[in-house]
């Protein structure tokens, strides 16, 4: 917990907060100054994903391509064949969705050096309702041979995602997010590709988290403990390729393991753990996430309150893993 | 090939044929030899499953041994059944799923442009393909950002694997649909060898829009039993077919 911005997880309230698109939107300045290979295509949406502050900046290497996500992906396919390195970005509904058999057939099948930014995932996306809340795209993408998915916990490991993405060889989604959430690690907490960041070591125990869940989660550990429950806290934040070996080796250690996403539970981030344990380590798992059902229109807490993705719920799952492994 | 193949399709290869012919031996500068030439044109098939012509173009360019066409389609060959960037050389893109070359193509002539090339970048697309609606997207975008260094053309055979376009789902007026979205327009017979050249040369001299080439062509071309039915749009020939259609495409090289 050294690394992590501080020392004791707050309620809400406490917390500094803040969108992880606004980690996205500084790393592509970054980007952009150091890398004139850089590109950014956008979908109208540049003033909500934030790329409005990389066109600001590097206009000739900013594209608007209008409401077509469809021809986005594959004029951004076509920039990479040039050894441009594009950065698409608008809301993951949209981009994963939308855009899924340009994605698998023009960037995936031909593995193309192209990135993906889905702004907007999660039911935290809030008063625009399900039809902007990506729910399904941790699925939908992580199924595509070649490409990489990750979800940042928070704004710095957004911006130290995004930086990496750019580094790394073919095909990366990235899952941003609308609302301010709690900053809990630092710009220095190492951000190591496919390498899960376990934050707490203790054992009776395990949650794995990503996105938004992470902070929950380490809330929900710090009210277990006082329960005598202690918990080994993973930031599962690349969900492909998934660290087999940190997800096996804590299982191990506590027998019971509990996902929380902010996601469909189908195919999501619960289920690619539960792939690795079912096959490797078979241990007590419940899961926490959207169960099989659109969201709705409603403030962002609302709605993480009503579809059951709180720190209390997460409460709920570990206990009951603890008592189904006894 | 596609006899080899058993499977296949041979109607929009062989309306294709004299388009290909004119590009890959007399239009576009390209290097067998070193297929990732940078200063190459690039070529896009958007309409994948004419992959067959695309492959003798270039087996006959000598991009590689002519001995793997009899491969096309079988397991572990460097031709598959639709165009894969990754298994054939000189195959710039891979496509299959209608609709989203141009778009590459878009992206790659947007590229080529940034970085001050004069490059050409061509795709092929079918009329039936068309019908997708991110053709138009792109159509859209390529006049927007005027890139004058895009060539599309269009496979007019007007026949796809339910009957006749017009029939399925029409078309026409299609020159004044390319001309609204902002592109030069030119209408071509796409098997008359010298008008497909003229046409290219013209293409290259745009200095705002894109350009796209409607070729009338007819589908299953050089095969009388082929010629203009749509059955034989994604169907092989058997061994009787076979012989009789290379018969028949000799006497027309000859």
């Amino acid at each position: 917990m050294s690394d992590l911005h501080l020392k004791k997880i707050l309620e809400l309230d406490s917390m500094k907060q803040q969108p992880t698109r606004f980690g996205y939107a500084d790393a592509l300045l970054d980007l952009g100054a150091k890398d004139k290979r850089v590109v950014v295509l956008d979908a109208d949406l540049s003033k909500s994903t934030l790329t409005n502050r990389f066109a600001e900046k590097y206009p000739k290497r900013f594209f608007d391509i209008g409401i077509a996500e469809q021809n986005m992906l594959g004029m951004a396919g076509g920039l990479s064949l040039t050894g441009k390195i594009p950065f698409v970005t608008t809301y993951g509904v949209f981009l994963a969705g939308r855009a899924w058999d340009q994605i698998r057939t023009s960037i995936c099948y031909a593995d193309l050096n192209v990135k993906l930014a889905g702004a907007h995932g999660g039911l935290s996306v809030g008063p625009d309702g399900a039809t902007h809340q990506a729910l399904e795209e941790i699925s939908i993408m992580r199924v595509l041979p070649n490409m990489k998915v990750i979800v940042p916990c928070d704004t710095h490991q957004a911006r130290l995602a995004t930086l990496e993405a750019a580094k790394i060889s073919g095909p990366v989604y990235i899952r941003l997010g609308r609302e301010p959430i709690p900053v809990i690690t630092t710009n220095r907490t190492p951000f190591r590709f496919g390498e899960a960041q376990v934050m707490q070591q203790e054992k009776d125990v395990t949650i794995v988290a990503c996105g938004l869940m992470v902070y929950l989660s380490l809330l929900a550990a710090q009210k277990l403990a006082k329960d005598g429950i202690s918990c080994q806290v993973i930031n599962l934040h690349t969900i492909k390729p998934i660290d087999r070996k940190a997800i096996i080796a804590s299982a191990k250690k506590t027998g019971a393991v509990v996902t929380a996403e902010e996601h469909q539970l189908a195919g999501g981030m619960g289920s690619a753990v539960a792939e690795v344990l079912a096959q490797e380590c078979p241990v007590t798992v419940e899961m926490v996430g959207v169960k099989d059902t659109f969201g709705e229109s409603g403030q962002p807490w609302e709605l993480m309150k009503k579809y059951h993705l709180m720190d209390g719920d997460i409460i709920k799952a570990a206990k009951k893993a603890v008592q189904r492994k006894k | 090939m596609t006899y080899k193949a058993g499977s296949g399709h041979p109607g929009g290869s062989l309306s294709s044929a004299d388009i290909m012919a004119v590009l890959y031996f007399g239009v576009m500068k390209h290097d067998p030899k070193n297929p990732k030439w940078e200063k190459r044109d690039r070529f896009f098939l958007s309409k994948g499953h004419a992959c067959p012509v695309l492959y003798a173009a270039l087996a006959e360019a000598g991009y590689f041994p002519k001995k793997h066409l009899a491969t096309f389609r079988h397991l572990n060959s460097i031709l598959q059944g639709h165009p894969h960037r990754l298994k054939t050389s000189g195959v710039e893109m891979s496509s299959g799923s209608l609709g989203q070359g141009l778009s590459i193509a878009a992206g790659m002539a947007l590229g080529l442009k940034m970085d001050g090339n004069r490059l050409k970048v061509f795709c092929l697309m079918g009329d039936g393909e068309l019908q997708e609606g991110q053709i138009w997207e792109a159509a859209m975008a390529a006049g927007h950002f005027k890139l004058n260094n895009l060539v599309g053309i269009v496979d007019y055979n007007n026949l796809q694997i339910d009957g006749s376009v017009e029939k399925v789902m029409g078309l026409a007026p299609l020159a004044d649909k390319w001309r609204a979205f902002r592109w030069n327009v030119i209408e071509i017979d796409g098997h008359d060898v010298l008008q497909i050249k003229k046409a290219f040369i013209k293409a290259g001299q745009s200095k705002t829009k894109p350009t796209v080439i409607i070729a009338r062509t007819v589908k299953g071309k050089g095969v009388s039993f082929m010629e203009n039915q749509a059955g034989w749009h994604g169907r092989a020939p058997n061994k009787e077919e076979y012989m009789k259609a290379i018969a028949e495409l000799n006497r027309r090289t000859v």
